[in-house]
C-alpha cells in the first residue's frame, strides 16, 4: 500500500509537467485561469433504478470515491440522467467550485451528451466530463457478482477521476453545411426521401445504380393488404422524382469515392457509360432537338436478345433496351455485354443521334451536407436450400417471379401458368420462411418480416383470378403485426386458402407430369403431409442488395451481424449511422413492409435535413495539435493520416507539423505513433491516457 | 493465496466498434468475468506502443486491444496501423522475455455482442494461465 501511495504521488507532478510543456503549444482557445487551479473532481453515482443499484453497493462506492485523489465532492441519485439529477451536478460545480466531472452510469454512447450539457449548466467547459460505465460494462454483465461488479466500478471511477482531473478546456468547432444532400438507391425509399428533402427547398443528388428507378416495388403487382396495384401508387411518384426541380436523378450511377465529413461529403460518383443520350445531354453537345425521346425504334432493330432481369429473366429483351414502359427516365441504355455493335439502332435513330457506341464512363464530383442510404434487398439465392428444388424444378418459383407471372404488365400478361407447360395451375402450394428463420447456416436466421403477408396477398390472388385454384401455405407462425393485417389473414382463411403449420422437408418432381410432390408434417395435427401440387412459391428469404456492402464501406457505416446496415440507436435513432450525416432508409436497415420502409425514408429525409437546415454543424474536437517544441519534422505523422490532414511547414527555420482542423476527424492514429511524443490528441492526449493506465494499476486512495 | 490471485488486464478499445459491442453485451446482459478494465479511445489507431509498455511495467498481467474489423474502421485505416503496431509491440515483449500472449488485439464490431463476452473470457483464462506479470515481482 505505502509503495503505492508514493507512486501515485509522484505520478502527477510528472503528468503536469508534460500537460504544461503541451498547452504551450496548442494555441488559442483555453481559458487559461482554469487550467492552473488544482483539480477539484465531483464523483456522481447512479443506481438506475436498480440496474446499477441491484448489483453494485453504491455507497460503498461513494465512500471509495471520496477517499481518491482530486475528488473534492461524491454523490449519489436514483437517476442521474433525470432532471433533479443533472441539477445535482450543476448545483455542486458552484456550490464546490469544481473542475472536473465524473458520473458513473451508464454507457457514455448513451448519455455523455445529456452530461455534457448539465456540466455546462453549472458553469464548466462541457469537455471537463468524463463518464465511468458502470451500467453496460458493469452491473449488466456481472449481475450475479456483487464484489466483483463493485471492485470493477470503483476502478472505473478511479480511472474516470485520473482522467477528469486533466481534462481541459474545448470548443467544438463549427462548420458550414452545403446545403445539398445525397440518396444512394431510388427504390421507393430512396424516391420518398428525395422528394420529402426536395419539397423541403434541399437540392438532393439521387443516384440508382439500375438505368430506371422504382426499385424492388416496381416489380411488385399488387400490395397487401390493402390490394392497391403496386405501379398505380408508384409511378405517380416516379415521375414526380423525374420532375422535381430540386432533385438531380442519376441512373445507371454508382458512388466511386466519399471524401469529407458531415456538412462537406465530397462525393465521386460513376456515370457509367449508358450509349444513349438524354435530350439535354445532346442538345449540350449542340444536337439540337436530338437525344432520346423512348420512341423505341432501337429496340425494333436490335438483333441481340436478352433475359430482362427487370421480369426475372422471364421475358426477353434487346440489347438496347427499358426495364418496362413506365421506367424513369424514358431513355435507354445499350448493355455493353451483349451489344456487338452492330451499327443498326444507331442508323435507325438517324438525326436525333442519341446512339454513341464509343461512350465513356464518367466521374462527376458533387458536394453534399448529408447523406442517405437506401440500397435495399435482394432475393437470398433459394437455391441453396436444395431440398425444395429452386432452378432444379421448373416448376418451383420464387415470389417476386411469382409477382411478375401474376402482373398484368408481366411476361405472361398476368395469366399466371407453370413454367414447365404453360398449363394454368390447379394446386399452387406456398412455403413460407424459405431460407428465412433457418438456422442450419444455410439460410439467414431473421424473419424477412414481409413474407407471410405478401404469401397471403399471393393467395388471395390466385383465388380471385382462377376460379377452383386451392393455394396451400405452409408455414411456421404466420406473422401479421400491422395495421388491418390480422383482418386481412382471417380474410384469406375465410377465402378457403389451405394453411399447414410445419416446415417443407423436401419437395420432389413427378418427371413425367412436373407436378411437384411436397413432403411435410402438420405439426398442428401431429401427421405427416404428403401433397401433389402443380406449383411451388418459395417466399424466399431477404438480403442487403449486392452492392450493399462496396458502398456502407464508402460511407463508413457499420453492419450488423445479418449484413443489414447499423443504426445508430435501434430505437432512439433508428436512421442515423454512427457516421454523422449519414441516414439509413428502408430496407437497407433491415427487412420491412412498404409502409415501415416509406415512414423510415421520411425519419431518415427529416433528419438529413436538420444540419443542412441549421446552416452549420459542430465537430467534436477531439482534434490532433501538435507540440511544437518537440517537433522533429519528420514527417511520419503526415503518411499516417487517412484524411490528409497534416502537413508540414517551414515555421522558425525548421520544419514542423501542422494540423488543418476542419480535416481531421480525431481518430488519433498520428498521436499513436509519433516518437516524439508531439502530437497532443485533444481529450485523448498522451498524458490523460496514462493517467488512466497509472490510475488502474498503481493508482489508489489518497 | 495461489487461488485468491486475480489477473489485473486493461483493455484499450475503440469507440466505435468494440466498445460498442462492450455495451451491446451489456444490454443483453451477457456475462463474463469482471477482471478486465476499459480505458476508451476513438480508434485503435490511437493506441500508442507506449500504453501499452506503461501498463505492463504498472504491473498489468494482460493488455488488450480491440478494434473494428478491417475494412470496417471508422476511421477507414486506424485499425490495420493499430494492428501493425501490436505485432511489433508483441516481438518487443519475446526479446525482453515476457510472453507475448500477454497483449491480445481482436477485432469486435458494434453487433458482436456475444463475441466481446466470449473475447473477454478468453483474454482472461490466458492471462490467468500464464499467471502474474513477472515484472510485478521485478519492481519490487
Amino acid at each position: 500500500m505505502a509503495e503505492k501511495k508514493t507512486k501515485k504521488e509522484t505520478a502527477p507532478k510528472k503528468k503536469e509537467a508534460t500537460k504544461a510543456t503541451a498547452k504551450a503549444a496548442p494555441a488559442a482557445q483555453k481559458a487559461p485561469a482554469k487550467e492552473q487551479k488544482k483539480a477539484r473532481v465531483g464523483v456522481f453515482i447512479c443506481h438506475c433504478g436498480t440496474n446499477i443499484a441491484g448489483s453494485v453497493d453504491i455507497e460503498d462506492v461513494q465512500e471509495y470515491s471520496k477517499s481518491l485523489p482530486d475528488v473534492a465532492f461524491a454523490d449519489n441519485y436514483q437517476y442521474m440522467c433525470s432532471t433533479p439529477g443533472q441539477k445535482k451536478i450543476a448545483d455542486a460545480i458552484k456550490e464546490h467550485n469544481l473542475t472536473g466531472i465524473v458520473v458513473a452510469a451508464c454507457s457514455p454512447r448513451l448519455h455523455e451528451p445529456t452530461f455534457r450539457t448539465a456540466t455546462k449548466e453549472g458553469g464548466l467547459n462541457p469537455f471537463r466530463f468524463e463518464m465511468a460505465n458502470i451500467r453496460e460494462q458493469g452491473s449488466w454483465v456481472h449481475m450475479h457478482d456483487r464484489e466483483g461488479a463493485t471492485d470493477k466500478a470503483k476502478d472505473a471511477i478511479r480511472i474516470a477521476v485520473a482522467k477528469a482531473s486533466m481534462l481541459e478546456d474545448l470548443f467544438p468547432k463549427t462548420v458550414p453545411v452545403e446545403k445539398a444532400a445525397m440518396v444512394v438507391g431510388a427504390g421507393v425509399a430512396g424516391m420518398q426521401a428525395a422528394l420529402d428533402l426536395a419539397n423541403a427547398g434541399i437540392k438532393t443528388y439521387l443516384i440508382e445504380k439500375n438505368p430506371t428507378i422504382g426499385g424492388r416495388m416496381s416489380q411488385l403487382d399488387k400490395t397487401f393488404p390493402t390490394l392497391d396495384c403496386s405501379q398505380c401508387i408508384l409511378t405517380p411518384k416516379m415521375v414526380d422524382v423525374g420532375r422535381a426541380e430540386n432533385i438531380e436523378l442519376m441512373t445507371c450511377a454508382e458512388v466511386e469515392d466519399v471524401e469529407g465529413y458531415i456538412g462537406n461529403f465530397d462525393v465521386t460518383i460513376r456515370r457509367k457509360a449508358r450509349g444513349v443520350l438524354t435530350p439535354d445531354e445532346a442538345e449540350a453537345k449542340g444536337i439540337v432537338g436530338g437525344g432520346c425521346n423512348g420512341c423505341g425504334d432501337c429496340e425494333g432493330v436490335c438483333p441481340v436478345i436478352k433475359p430482362n432481369p427487370f421480369e426475372m429473366g422471364m421475358k426477353p429483351r434487346k440489347a438496347i433496351y427499358i426495364y418496362h414502359p413506365q421506367v424513369v427516365p424514358l431513355i435507354y441504355t445499350i448493355d455493353w455485354d451483349s451489344c456487338i455493335k452492330c451499327g443498326l439502332c444507331v442508323d435507325i435513330c438517324g438525326d436525333k443521334k442519341a446512339i454513341d457506341l464509343e461512350m465513356q464512363d464518367e466521374l462527376v464530383k458533387v458536394k453534399v451536407g448529408t447523406a442517405i442510404l437506401a440500397t435495399g434487398y435482394d432475393m437470398f439465392p433459394i437455391e441453396k436450400k436444395d431440398e425444395w428444388g429452386y432452378k432444379k424444378y421448373e416448376n418451383v418459383v420464387n415470389s417476386l417471379e411469382f409477382e411478375r407471372l401474376i402482373c398484368a404488365s408481366g411476361p405472361t400478361g398476368g395469366h399466371l401458368v407453370r413454367p414447365s407447360d404453360g398449363e394454368t395451375p390447379k394446386k399452387v402450394a406456398f412455403l413460407l420462411c424459405a431460407g428465412s428463420r433457418d438456422n442450419t447456416g444455410v439460410g439467414k436466421p431473421y424473419c424477412s418480416r414481409f413474407c407471410c403477408m405478401y404469401s397471403l396477398k399471393h393467395a388471395h390472388q390466385i383465388i380471385e383470378k382462377i376460379p377452383g385454384c386451392q393455394p396451400y401455405l405452409f408455414y411456421m407462425d404466420i406473422r401479421s403485426f400491422g395495421k388491418m393485417y390480422e383482418e386481412f389473414y382471417y380474410r384469406i382463411q375465410d377465402e378457403g386458402a389451405k394453411f399447414m403449420r410445419g416446415r417443407v422437408a423436401n419437395v420432389l418432381e413427378d418427371p413425367v407430369t412436373k407436378n411437384l410432390i411436397i413432403n411435410a408434417e402438420d405439426t398442428l395435427l401431429n401427421r405427416p403431409i404428403n401433397l401433389e401440387v402443380d406449383m411451388v412459391v418459395l417466399a424466399a428469404a431477404v438480403q442487403p442488395a449486392e452492392e450493399t456492402e462496396r458502398t456502407r464501406k464508402l460511407f463508413g457505416v457499420s453492419r450488423s451481424m445479418d449484413g443489414w446496415l447499423l443504426e445508430a440507436h435501434p430505437k432512439l435513432n433508428p436512421c442515423g449511422t454512427t457516421t454523422a450525416g449519414v441516414f439509413l432508409a428502408g430496407v437497407c436497415q433491415g427487412p420491412k413492409d412498404i409502409p415501415d420502409t416509406v415512414a423510415s425514408a421520411e425519419g431518415a429525409a427529416s433528419a438529413a435535413s436538420i444540419p443542412i437546415h441549421r446552416g452549420e454543424v459542430e465537430l467534436e474536437p477531439y482534434f490532433a495539435q501538435c507540440i511544437e517544441e518537440k517537433c522533429a519534422g519528420c514527417g511520419m505523422c503526415v503518411n499516417l493520416c487517412p484524411y490528409q490532414a497534416l502537413a508540414l511547414v517551414e515555421k522558425d527555420g525548421r520544419k514542423v507539423m501542422e494540423v488543418t482542423e476542419a480535416k481531421c476527424k480525431g481518430c488519433g492514429t498520428c498521436g499513436g505513433f509519433c516518437p516524439g511524443g508531439a502530437i497532443w490528441m485533444q481529450h485523448f492526449a498522451t498524458p490523460q491516457i496514462i493517467a488512466q493506465i497509472d490510475a488502474f494499476l498503481v493508482g489508489g486512495a489518497k | 493465496m495461489a487461488e485468491e490471485w486475480k489477473p489485473q488486464i486493461l483493455g484499450i478499445i475503440c469507440n466505435w466498434c468494440s466498445y460498442a459491442g462492450a455495451d451491446l453485451a451489456g444490454s443483453a446482459r451477457t456475462q463474463y468475468p469482471p477482471d478486465i478494465r476499459i480505458v476508451r479511445v476513438m480508434c485503435t489507431g490511437r493506441v500508442d506502443p507506449l500504453f501499452i509498455l506503461k501498463a505492463f511495467t504498472d504491473g498489468a498481467d494482460g493488455v488488450l486491444v480491440s478494434g473494428c474489423h478491417f475494412g470496417d474502421c471508422h476511421y477507414l485505416e486506424g485499425n490495420y496501423k493499430g494492428a501493425k503496431r501490436m505485432f511489433m509491440v508483441k516481438s518487443l515483449l519475446k526479446n525482453i522475455g515476457l510472453e507475448d500472449k500477454r497483449l491480445r488485439m481482436t477485432f469486435v464490431s458494434a453487433s458482436e455482442g456475444a463475441k466481446w463476452a466470449k473475447v473477454v473470457e478468453d483474454v482472461v483464462k490466458t492471462v490467468t494461465d500464464l499467471g502474474p506479470n513477472p515484472l510485478k515481482e521485478l519492481a519490487r
